[in-house]
């Protein structure tokens, strides 16, 4: 509070110069809005790579002009693999729903005047802006960026050049990239922990918090305890690579005909702390899109959200859970086939806080009022593709069809779906719900539903057939589909997914058109449009830098009173006084 | 309504096994396919009703003017679906542990082939232990490929002189085998899909697997672990033979004395 107030006493005495407001601010607002642009320049990045490989994949022979020889070479297609999963993992499902959103929300919806630490915050988004930038200067070096995918197994990973090209300079920047990221997104965590434990507005208990705001909560502390252990893993994978340990490397390893000066690691420790990080970096990416879709379904069925402890209750418990069953990952690694065994049950079990989830977002919208803008319309999305996304994931739990499924295309299918799609529809419907507070207008609903329909049957149209690429034993990561003879047959899905996937790129151009014409000729809103309750829309638009203008609002009552019978409005504000008779916000401010 | 199309569009084209799994080559490949059916069955009755149910929800909400139906949750159904969910998710996983457990709690059974699996960037290298039944004893710095010694079998080691290294693996039908895996330099896998197994090859370990493959033919071994800008033509066969047929094979293969 210390820290916020001061800042807060600093600008207030003197008006800002465009650096300190916009660049170098400690507003929470204008960092959230970094973060924000900073993960839509980094999808549209990762798409592109994204489509460069379906192209790859469909007519290898194809000339392309960036490459060298005209022809896209393996090594070319798997630093696309690298570095398309990468970007899209740290940079935008990390980035989007929690540093973007939450940072801007996060105050805003506990009554907070800015985060506890906002000088940390602007470090935390000037250090992820430079890790993107070390990352992405992979590809500017002579042998380009590393090939050994997101996951960095060594030994591929943990020599130099000698396994591959790429794995040289490129795998050291991408792992100076992740190492600033890790460092970024811990300040990051430590900051969100601690505005939502003092910060909350008078009368905001644990239990009247938006689920927004659990879900960023649950989620810090997940960023803050697996960021710590990829951050160490990275460390010794680094002193691996340069100070000649022998951390992941055994002895006895004999690459490209030289026998290395390695002995006594294990490249299985890697794995074990990898996916300690990475398991959880999954519901780092997918819990706050639980938090903004339970929020938005509530807002539009005006209906309370259906056993809010509940909901509560499995986010903790998939949080927890989500530390406990790395080993999934690992089921044909090597390591000990009874502990496979026990971290599939673990797996199996975190299906059920899950499938609450699923079970209360269906009691939140039957007998509602519901309305279908474009932010409900990807909420319910969200739900869809998380249902399908999350059943595929009861077959790769099972370490008995996992020996059949493991890296094939089912693999891919199933968690693009499920952290990739499933999450980009929670930031969709992030962007289209709260657009109005952030900017002051409304995106085209038009435009927004047409993007919403476009999107979800192309979504569908690239992942699902990709399931039966992977039954077949189609296998991720390869180049070209002429190593094994099974593999032509399954061309035809393919070119499917190819045509589909350019076909949903290009509806995303809706998107982008309907954000950046909206910032200026948008419909201006009341600073209540879709009378929601929560205490986001309890300021004016903007919000200015203090967020409520020294009039810091109290609670009164849970986030999602609509409909409450004997209410006159089918909504209660959460920081209006209990003789709720008096007219909302909502109305008191159109004029706004 | 499209939620209606996709489930109707996913279950037909599972129906008309546009692209299947090719058939089961060995009783645990059989074990796994029955489990793989009944996973589908629960989870695809799941996905039908789940979506199904979405469908409904925002066709008969939608917003006519009515009031919305004032509730804050039902704690008997919030204990009801937890506890339905845990007992069908973790009672599949009870079902599914004999096929694992076949391969993995068990060890081969004993009189079963033993043939070393090499891989390095990027091929296979299979090696059996000849008549006397042992493996020579293997050098890292002997390793030359050029010169005809991939592996670095130590020349001074008797062992080894009967030792048969081939670039693809051939196995007896009916037989139990035991394959034992080794990496030289990064993580490979070995994947044969009508087994329905996969192994990958860890540098510093030894890990067996054994399997018994029940029908003649000849079936391709891929690698599924990213092992550099090779790994997609990183490939050899499993040919699996009638007993004469690998008899023959050994005595073709057998190294001069």
């Amino acid at each position: 509070m210390n820290s916020a107030d001061s800042t807060l006493q600093a600008s207030s005495g003197r008006p800002l110069g465009f650096l300190r407001r916009y660049l170098f601010s400690t507003d929470h607002k204008i960092i959230g809005l970094q973060y924000f642009f900073l993960a839509l320049v980094a999808v549209t990045v990762a798409i592109i790579l994204s489509l460069l490989m379906r192209f790859h994949l469909v007519w290898p022979a194809a000339h392309l002009p960036f490459t060298s020889g005209g022809i896209m070479t393996p090594e070319q297609y798997l630093a696309l693999v690298t570095m398309h999963g990468s970007i899209m993992v740290f940079f935008v499902l990390n980035t989007a729903p929690q540093s973007a959103f939450g940072n801007y929300f996060l105050p805003l919806q506990i009554g907070a005047p800015d985060m506890a630490f906002p000088r940390l915050n602007m470090l935390s988004f000037w250090l992820t802006l430079a890790a993107f930038l070390v990352m992405l200067s992979a590809f500017f070096v002579p042998a380009g960026a590393p090939i050994s995918g997101w996951t960095a197994y060594p030994p591929l990973s943990g020599i130099n050049d000698a396994t591959g090209p790429g794995e040289g300079l490129g795998q050291s920047l991408w792992l100076v990239g992740i190492l600033i990221f890790g460092v970024g997104s811990l300040l990051g965590s430590i900051n969100f922990i601690s505005t939502t434990i003092d910060l909350r507005a008078p009368g905001l208990t644990l239990m009247r918090m938006p689920l927004t705001v659990w879900a960023w909560f649950v989620t810090a502390i997940l960023s803050l305890l697996a960021f710590a252990v990829l951050f160490a893993g990275g460390i010794l994978l680094m002193l691996d690579r340069v100070a000649g340990t022998s951390f992941f490397l055994p002895a006895g390893l004999v690459v490209s005909g030289e026998l290395e000066m390695h002995g006594g690691g294990s490249p299985l420790l890697w794995q074990h702390l990898f996916w300690f990080f990475g398991h959880p970096e999954v519901y780092i990416a997918i819990l706050p899109g639980m938090g903004v879709v339970s929020h938005v379904l509530a807002n539009f069925s005006r209906k309370p959200v259906f056993g809010y402890r509940a909901m509560v209750l499995a986010l903790g418990t998939i949080g927890f859970l989500g530390f406990t069953l790395w080993g999934h990952h690992m089921f044909v690694s090597g390591m000990n086939p009874y502990s496979s065994l026990v971290f599939s049950f673990l797996t199996l079990s975190i299906g059920v806080p899950s499938a609450v989830k699923t079970f209360n977002w269906l009691g939140t919208l039957w007998g509602g009022k519901l309305q279908f803008p474009a932010p409900m319309l990807f909420a319910v999305g969200f739900v869809s593709f998380f249902v399908t996304g999350g059943l595929s994931g009861i077959f790769l739990a099972q370490p008995t069809l996992d020996t059949e499924l493991h890296a094939t295309y089912y693999v891919v299918a199933h968690f693009h779906i499920v952290m990739g799609v499933a999450a980009i529809f929670g930031i969709f419907a992030a962007t289209y719900y709260w657009f109005p507070k952030m900017f002051g207008r409304k995106m085209n609903e038009a435009l927004g539903k047409l993007h919403f329909w476009l999107t979800f049957a192309g979504a569908y149209s690239i992942f699902l057939p990709m399931h039966f690429v992977g039954i077949a034993g189609g296998v991720r990561r390869y180049a070209d589909s002429t190593g094994a003879m099974y593999l032509a047959a399954l061309q035809p899905l393919h070119l499917f997914m190819t045509i589909a996937a350019f076909s949903t790129a290009a509806a995303q151009l809706i998107f982008f058109y309907n954000f950046f014409a909206s910032l200026n000729r948008g419909k201006p809103v009341s600073a209540n449009p879709w009378n929601a309750t929560t205490l986001e829309w309890a300021t004016t638009w903007p919000p200015a830098h203090g967020n409520f203008a020294g009039q810091f609002p109290s609670v009164h009552r849970g986030p999602y009173e609509y409909s409450v019978p004997g209410a006159s409005e089918d909504f209660l504000p959460q920081h209006l006084p209990e003789d709720a008779s008096a007219p909302h916000d909502g109305e008191q401010n159109h004029a706004n | 309504m499209l939620l209606l199309l996709l489930v109707v569009s996913t279950a037909s084209v599972w129906i008309a096994r546009l692209y299947p799994a090719p058939p089961p080559i060995s009783h645990n490949a059989i074990l796994v396919d029955r489990q793989y059916n009944l996973t589908l069955y629960a989870t695809g009755t799941a996905f039908i009703l789940a979506q199904l149910g979405l469908a409904y929800a925002i066709v008969r909400f939608r917003d006519c003017g009515q009031r919305a139906h004032f509730t804050r949750g039902n704690l008997l159904l919030e204990i009801l679906w937890t506890l339905v969910t845990l007992i069908v998710f973790t009672g599949l996983g009870v079902l599914g542990r004999g096929a694992w457990a076949d391969v993995w709690f068990t060890p081969a059974r004993s009189g079963a082939i033993q043939v070393e699996a090499t891989t390095n960037q990027f091929v296979y290298t299979f090696r059996y232990p000849g008549a006397d039944g042992k493996f020579g004893h293997l050098d890292p710095t002997l390793i030359n490929a050029p010169a005809g010694n991939p592996l670095g079998i130590d020349p001074n080691d008797p062992a080894g002189k009967d030792d048969i290294v081939v670039a693809e693996l051939t196995v007896p039908v009916n037989q139990p085998v035991e394959l034992l895996l080794r990496s030289q330099d990064v993580i490979h896998n070995f994947f044969v899909r009508e087994l329905r197994l996969q192994q990958d090859a860890v540098p510093g370990m030894l890990i067996p697997l054994h399997f018994t493959a029940s029908r003649i033919g000849t079936y391709e071994i891929v690698c599924t672990q990213l092992c550099g800008l090779g790994h997609h033509r990183m490939h050899s066969l499993l040919r699996v033979v009638s007993l004469s047929d690998y008899e023959s094979f050994l005595r073709r293969e057998s190294p001069a004395p």
